[in-house]
């Protein structure tokens, strides 16, 4: 029977951690160099806790599906990295921090992993500085921030629109280092199909070699998940198209509760569906709206060019509806304002699903110059995909899924229900609620992988310093291995008609239209059949040519997709279960008559926690209540 | 619009290749380069054959996987455009394109258009770092930059590690490459104590790779999709002179 405990320290909010960290158990640095670990994934979470962890001196192997490291998703993140440095002194503090992302997650965040998230960040700002991260600067020579969607103050380290590449490249060069020493192992080209674990405790992974197809184990004493996030369900995604929660769901069937899967947040601010042969959807970044104005057309259906539809003619509906944050307001809430006033039919483009994001006053404002010096990359990269000069007439947006804030459960030593197994960065649950605030993820992957993870896994390990080299000949290693070279054979063997990026195209249309930025009862059950459906067709009718035994990327793909079917599943569940809005659930039955989410506390202040009982049978939903300490639980509101 | 593609096949890095043609109808100008090959590989598979394998994952510009040879040009004709990034209305109806992977000894073949480009991953573990442990750093303010400089490290930090200015030159020189990473850390004061050491170590690795030499052509500057600057080669260049001078005082 699993039992969840969220150990979450004792004591007022911000001396839990410190207390916390001195009560922690410490490995000496002779046994260290005994102990392997497994991180899988080289995002920042991954590549921070590899290179930290082979600091300390443990034997580390890290893998990722790319060819190298430094490609990792992590460096698409545009927008910036929060801390609570206050160096603008506009009242920043790292309580203010924790109370804006507790806000900004509708509630639905653990009070105690999100105020150490915030209390971290101003050490990953110092460790990104010293790597040498160009990050903004002011002409003093001093940081300069910015701010972001759902915040009144200026707290956003950022460079440029690429701060995620940035913050990787910095972390990829520390993880250089320690390759160069040896004490890193880099596994690139690996997908991990499966862990394994052995007396209940996680020693190891399964993966395939992806250019020679070969099935390999891999043991240690810990197993690390720093996959990323799953928004690729979704098949049209701001993610990197080889995205997926295939490792993470390998966990999950091995016994680690996934907790709240329909958390998935949509982003207000990506380049909108521009023809039907589309595999990505390309964010503009949040940060456009400081400057950016968001409007539609007052008139239904004015069909003119933006720039002849004048001042008078306009509806800013942000600033409209939400006077105190304007533009500024958190994502799901501009979402969703975005998609009521497309669905109203003031929508604008050849399609009417877009809104327009405008910068002609802050153009004429601040100089063409200034706004190129903030964004001139984004601005770029819009014109390379729609072949529109963005600085002659506004952008045109539209909502996208994006950011996964479910994902594996983890107490707060980030350890899954599996001894063992960790998980950190977007592939965990822990630190955003029901909402993610903008800039919030680099700082949670990096604050895990650099100053957390760290700790943590050595309280773990020092049980563990007189457990030898785990063995890879194990029974459990054979029966995983053979457990997914079945599953690829039985994939090959179907030999159907269809690809499979045309099911993970149904796939996600099933998905955004029954599980998306609108839920309710019935269509969560009708999405449940047609994914049911679809999922029977897909193992009738998929075709995946050439053999196992060489770069397959059509396997490659069937694997992922094969597993989206059954987290799709997941998150239909959830979202049934959980009959509030919250966040990026919005429920449409629970709505205020404001039109705005409708949070029910009494009965849904939990993380819902699922354990697999088998492929297509009801999970078992397991509820970690949410105290609210320091935080007042109070209606969410940005008028 | 109706196109024809003459793509490299090779089944993989011991076997012989070759071009394989063929048509497609229907492109809409609107579908980004990569989307038209997925749409070829599409009607490929449910022909029953085999499709054309070539790497991608951001699909935005930045993770730097994409790169393939276009008509004889790195990452295709528009300049300061990664594949993945050009569309297809940089094309006309009619028209034949010839793709090809990076042709670069040291970067090889793997499969069709697929190339192995860790040798980069080799010269960064050289010395493409700041040796800065976790938990060391000193508040972020305490080192102040002037603005200029910083901004001048930005433009050089943004290579995304694609080869393309490897693949572009005739010698295969990886000079802009390491160019970029060397002149970053060294214009910041965070690199700067092992400056001398950093360039020393990547210019050797490199040239142990089998990289070739710069005859200043520029090609790579001319095909970077993020158009980093042979400057930054000028400096690097200027960096290794004055670390080769200093070692021989001793340092
Ligand atoms: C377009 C975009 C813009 C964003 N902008 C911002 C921003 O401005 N600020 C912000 O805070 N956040 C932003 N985010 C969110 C943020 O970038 C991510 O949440 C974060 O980078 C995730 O980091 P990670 O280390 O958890 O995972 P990732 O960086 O996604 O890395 C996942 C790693 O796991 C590996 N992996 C995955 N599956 C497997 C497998 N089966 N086998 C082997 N390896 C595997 C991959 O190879 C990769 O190395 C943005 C996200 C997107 C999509
Ligand atoms: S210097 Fe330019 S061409 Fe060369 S790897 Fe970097 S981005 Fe690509
Ligand atoms: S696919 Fe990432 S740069 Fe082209």
């Amino acid at each position: 029977m699993i039992k969840l405990d969220s150990k979450i320290p004792e004591g007022p909010i911000a001396e839990k951690w410190s207390k916390h960290k001195n009560s922690l158990r410490l490995v000496n640095p002779a046994n260290k160099k005994k102990l392997e670990i497994i991180v899988v994934g080289t995002g920042l979470a991954g590549a921070s806790a590899a290179s930290s962890l082979g600091e300390l001196g443990y034997n580390v192997k890290v893998f990722c599906f790319q060819d190298t490291p430094r490609r990792a998703h992590s460096v698409a993140a545009q927008g910036g990295i929060n801390a609570a440095k206050n160096y603008k002194n506009d009242g920043d503090s790292v309580h203010r921090l924790f109370y804006d992302m507790v806000k900004g997650g509708d509630y639905r965040a653990r009070e105690a992993n999100v105020y150490r998230a915030a209390e971290v960040s101003n050490q990953v700002i110092d460790h990104y500085t010293a790597l040498g991260v160009p990050f903004a600067r002011d002409y003093g020579g001093a940081l300069d921030n910015r701010s972001f969607g759902g915040v009144q103050v200026s707290r956003t380290f950022y460079a440029k629109g690429q701060t995620g590449q940035q913050c990787l490249l910095g972390t990829y060069s520390s993880l250089s280092r320690q390759i160069a020493k040896g004490r890193v192992k880099m596994y690139s080209r690996r997908d991990m199909l499966d862990v394994v674990v052995i007396d209940g405790k996680a020693r190891g992974i399964i993966t395939r070699n992806l250019i020679t197809g070969e099935i390999e184990r891999h043991g240690a004493h810990a197993v690390v998940l720093a996959t990323g996030g799953y928004g690729t369900v979704f098949y049209l995604s701001t993610l990197a198209l080889g995205s997926n929660a295939t490792a993470a769901w390998s966990a999950h069937k091995k016994g680690a509760l996934f907790a709240n899967p329909s958390f998935i947040q949509i982003h207000p601010t990506s380049i909108p569906v521009l023809n039907d042969y589309q595999c990505k959807l390309t964010l503009m970044s949040e940060s456009l709206r400081n400057d950016g104005r968001v409007w539609v057309p007052k008139e239904k259906g004015d069909k003119r060019h933006p720039n002849s539809i004048t001042e008078e003619e306009r509806d800013y509906y942000l600033e409209r509806r939400y006077p105190a944050f304007g533009n500024l307001v958190p994502r799901d809430v501009a979402s969703r304002a975005a998609k009521e006033r497309c669905d109203a039919g003031y929508g604008v483009g050849d399609t009417g699903l877009s809104v327009y994001l405008d910068f002609k006053d802050s153009i004429a404002k601040q100089g063409q110059k200034a706004i190129q010096d903030k964004y001139g990359n984004l601005f770029e990269m819009y014109e390379k995909i729609t072949g529109i000069n963005p600085y002659n007439e506004p952008m045109r947006i539209y909502p996208a899924g994006h950011y996964t804030m479910g994902g594996l459960w983890v107490d707060y030593n980030l350890m899954t229900t599996i001894p063992g197994l960790y998980a950190i960065g977007e592939s965990n649950f822990s630190d955003h609620g029901a909402n993610r605030l903008g800039a919030s993820s680099l700082m949670q992957c990096s604050g895990d992988g650099y100053f957390i993870l760290p700790y943590t896994i050595s309280d773990y390990l020092a049980d563990d310093i007189r457990t030898p080299k785990t063995d890879t000949n194990h029974l459990e290693f054979e029966r995983a291995e053979k457990e997914v070279k079945d599953r690829i054979d039985r994939l090959m063997a179907v030999n159907g008609t269809q690809t499979t990026s045309s099911f993970h195209k149904r796939l996600g249309k099933i998905l955004w239209d029954h599980c998306g930025m609108f839920r309710n009862a019935e269509g969560l059950k009708k999405g449940r059949e047609l994914l049911d459906q679809l999922e029977e067709e897909f193992w009738k009718e998929i075709k995946i040519p050439g053999t196992p035994d060489e770069l397959n990327q059509e396997l490659e793909k069937a694997i992922k997709v094969a597993d989206f079917f059954e987290v799709g599943r997941l998150m239909i569940e959830d979202a049934l279960a959980r009959n509030e809005s919250c966040g990026a659930h919005f429920r449409e039955e629970y709505q205020t008559e404001q039109g705005e989410a409708k949070r029910d506390d009494a009965n849904y202040a939990y993380v819902a926690a699922w354990e697999y009982h088998g492929h297509a049978k009801k999970p078992a939903l397991h509820k970690e209540p949410l105290k609210f300490e320091f935080v007042e639980l109070k209606e969410r509101s940005y008028k | 619009m109706d196109i024809k593609l003459k793509i490299w096949r090779q089944k993989n890095a011991t076997t012989k290749g070759r071009f394989e043609d063929y048509e497609l109808s229907d492109v809409s100008p609107e579908m980004s380069f990569l989307e038209m090959l997925d749409y070829l590989n599409k009607q490929l598979i449910e022909e029953g054959k085999e499709p054309v394998t070539f790497e991608h994952d951001c699909r935005e510009g930045i993770c730097g996987t994409c790169g393939l040879y276009i008509n004889g040009r790195p990452h295709g004709p528009q300049q300061h455009t990664t594949t993945c990034e050009l569309h297809m209305r940089a094309f006309k109806d009619g028209d034949t394109i010839v793709v090809e992977p990076w042709r670069s000894k040291a970067f090889p073949i793997i499969k069709d258009l697929a190339v192995d480009r860790s040798a980069f991953d080799k010269i960064m573990q050289a010395g493409g770092f700041v040796n800065i442990a976790t938990g060391s750093a000193p508040e972020a303010n305490s080192i102040p930059i002037n603005k200029k400089i910083s901004d001048r490290a930005f433009d050089a930090s943004v290579c995304i590690g694609c080869g393309a200015c490897v693949a572009a030159c005739k010698n295969s020189s990886a000079m802009l490459f390491v160019a970029a990473k060397v002149s970053q850390f060294a214009l910041l004061p965070q690199g700067k104590v092992e400056a001398a050491d950093r360039v020393q170590r990547m210019v050797e690795k490199m040239d142990e790779l089998g990289f070739g030499f710069c005859s200043n052509t520029y090609a790579c500057e001319f095909d970077c999709p993020k158009g980093i600057s042979v400057e930054f080669i000028a400096q690097m260049n200027r960096e290794f002179l004055s670390a080769k001078l200093c070692s021989h005082k001793g340092h």
